[in-house]
């Protein structure tokens, strides 16, 4: 049989997945034996018992300093603000992107601007952000924002114009107005879309957010992590790794599913 | 199907596991080459002059080892490094030196005790002057650094504690911009960010390190072992110091390219001298490391860091990090020495015994 039409049954497929992540882990706990034996307080490869202290002290025991479990605590404060922040560029991408994709005057006016501001990195605002807004939670939500709306309004514009052009001559045919097609045409079908374009955004807002959380913060994921690296707690810093891309995992699986469950014609359209 | 599965799987956790053992181990044993690394700081410009003007290799040609000299532009990353073991001296705080290598478990001892603070680290407050005024005040400083060590002294000598105002961690790169903004009131940090926030009219320092005088050391230190093994390596290393700091007294040359590589001219890194306490000389340098300062600074500093939780997870008391003085007498638990203070290598120098 040609290898290319080798296919791996479903039990054969779930263990092939769990491979690699069964030869990080082992590779990862020899390394950490190896260092261990040779300087039992090393805290560069910490054992996994280590790590699940380091957990179980953060998430499940309330700081003797503050009181608060910082675990998730510093995930409640990191979530907030990344959903805020995504929220309001959602809003933001659906607007504009359909009006500078429906209407040509919109797109004359603001197609160029968007254009040329999307292409400016956005960390490189960071200090200019943070003289602006100071250095509280919009400083951060507003560097989401800039990261991820000008990008998605791009995305949406495109797929307004990538519509036929027939429906919408069809539509006003019937006697549609421009708000009525924008309201019953178009909309209805650049929200599924705008979803896939969403979860491609994920992974750059969190960068964002932990980026912004580093520099200045007093709580968050990324706030930890920068802080624990002053004493190179590994132990503290590979689970918040762990848990911060489960957490993008699983947002990433649930804007699938409300595709899935609030848009099933899409499916369809998206094949054909 | 099953076998070559099986084959791929041996193979790449072979792979994996060969990554993990790439991570170098600090090691023992007698060696040629070595590895220094450095950040900028007023006190430990020199190890970059040395570095460009020669002085570095005239020693270590003279003890027959290679001594490679690099700078870090993240001086955090420049423990860490050490602390993993892929450099064999830094150039760190005697705070930053218990918290991180010492409490990684990485004995480590001191072998120049270049300079301490007297004024370099400093809290400011807007538009108040008198400490006392940051009661309920945000504080924006670097988290766990001396500045949070400062921060602490000068709440404990006006009888209040960290709970009476509320640290913000703010990255060092960023707190002169800060303060332009309006929601920060207090900072606690050191030059030359300090210079350049006083530069603002509303900008008074309350309290700085001439308050806490010796207590922040800036030092050059090496892994123990390696140096127990390589005594060579720890000679050459104060002979590097001490000619270094014979041609910075010579005239302003060698000052002038220590101020351009630390972004600012002769005046600006003149005026950061002036708050530094440089031993320039190695027996003004034994005297220090030897007095009993350095012994209740330690415990002082190691009281901080184990508030905070910085001794690691295990320590039960400030001593859980044995610190060890040049007279031999302990700091703590005497079966956990992580940390010695010694006057070996300068006291040759004081001799004359390079």
């Amino acid at each position: 049989m040609r290898l290319l039409n080798l296919k791996p049954d479903r039990t054969w497929s779930i263990a092939l997945a769990a491979l690699p992540f069964a030869a990080l882990l082992a590779a990862y706990m020899m390394g950490s034996a190896m260092r261990l034996a040779e300087n039992p307080n090393d805290k560069l490869l910490p054992s996994l018992t280590a790590m699940g202290e380091a957990v179980k002290h953060y998430a499940l025991e309330p700081d003797p300093r503050s009181g608060l479990y910082l675990m998730w605590n510093d995930t409640l404060s990191s979530m907030s603000l990344l959903l805020t922040a995504l929220a309001i560029s959602t809003f933001i991408a659906l607007v504009f992107g359909i009006l500078i994709g429906l209407l040509p005057i919109m797109g004359a006016t603001f197609g160029p601007v968007v254009g040329v501001a999307s292409m400016v990195p956005p960390l490189a605002l960071l200090p200019i952000l943070f003289i602006i807004m100071g250095l509280g939670d919009a400083a951060k939500i507003a560097l989401i924002v800039i990261g991820t709306a000008l990008k998605l309004i791009r995305d949406v514009a495109l797929r307004v114009e990538d519509l036929p052009r027939e429906q919408l001559i069809k539509a006003q045919t019937l006697g549609a107005s421009t708000w009525q097609i924008g309201l019953r045409v178009v909309l209805p079908q650049m929200l599924p879309r705008l979803i896939d374009s969403v979860r491609l955004e994920l992974g750059p807002a969190w960068l964002f957010l932990i980026a912004a959380e580093a520099i200045a913060s007093d709580s968050g994921l990324g706030y930890r992590i920068f802080l624990v690296r002053r004493y190179l707690a590994m132990d503290v810093i590979i689970p918040y790794v762990i848990w911060i891309t489960l957490l993008a995992f699983l947002m990433d699986l649930a804007l699938r599913l409300l595709q899935r469950k609030a848009f099933p014609w899409f499916a369809g359209a998206r094949a054909a | 199907m099953n076998r070559s599965v099986s084959s791929f799987l041996k193979s790449a956790v072979a792979a994996a596991a060969s990554l993990a053992l790439a991570l170098p181990a600090a090691n023992a044993a007698e060696k040629k080459d070595f590895k220094v690394a450095w950040s900028i700081y007023v006190g430990w410009m020199p190890w970059g002059y040395a570095a460009d003007t020669g002085i570095v290799k005239k020693w270590a040609d003279k003890y027959g080892i290679n001594i490679e000299v690099k700078q870090f532009n993240d001086y955090v990353e420049s423990i860490n490094q050490y602390t993993a073991g892929a450099f064999d001296a830094v150039t760190l705080t005697n705070m930053d030196a218990v918290s991180i290598p010492a409490a990684g478990g990485v004995d480590t001892t001191v072998v120049i005790t270049g300079s301490t603070s007297e004024g370099n680290d400093s809290i400011i407050l807007k538009g108040k002057d008198k400490l006392e005024d940051i009661k309920g005040q945000t504080v924006n400083l670097v988290e766990f650094s001396v500045s949070h060590y400062l921060l602490a002294r000068g709440l404990e000598s006006i009888g209040l504690s960290e709970k009476d105002v509320k640290v913000v961690n703010t990255s060092d790169a960023d707190l002169a911009s800060a303060y332009k903004t309006p929601d920060v009131t207090a900072v606690v940090t050191w030059k030359p960010i300090v210079s350049s926030i006083l530069e603002n009219p509303d900008a008074k320092l309350v309290y700085d390190t001439t308050k806490i005088p010796g207590e922040v050391m800036d030092l050059l230190v090496a892994n123990t072992e390696v140096l127990k093994d390589n005594p060579n390596f720890g000679k050459a290393l104060v002979g590097i110091w001490y000619d270094t700091m014979k041609v910075m007294s010579d005239g302003n040359a060698a000052k002038e390219a220590m101020a351009k590589a630390a972004g600012t001219d002769l005046k600006g890194y003149e005026e950061m001298l002036a708050t530094t306490q440089l031993f320039s000389d190695p027996k003004a340098a034994v005297a220090f490391v030897t007095s009993d300062g350095v012994k209740t600074t330690s415990e002082k500093v190691s009281t901080f860091l184990f508030d905070k939780a910085l001794l690691g997870k295990d320590a039960k008391s400030p001593g859980a990090i044995g610190i060890e003085f040049p007279d031999k007498s302990v700091f703590g638990e005497k079966d956990n020495i992580k940390f010695r203070f010694d006057a070996t290598y300068m006291q040759a120098a004081a001799d004359g015994k390079l």
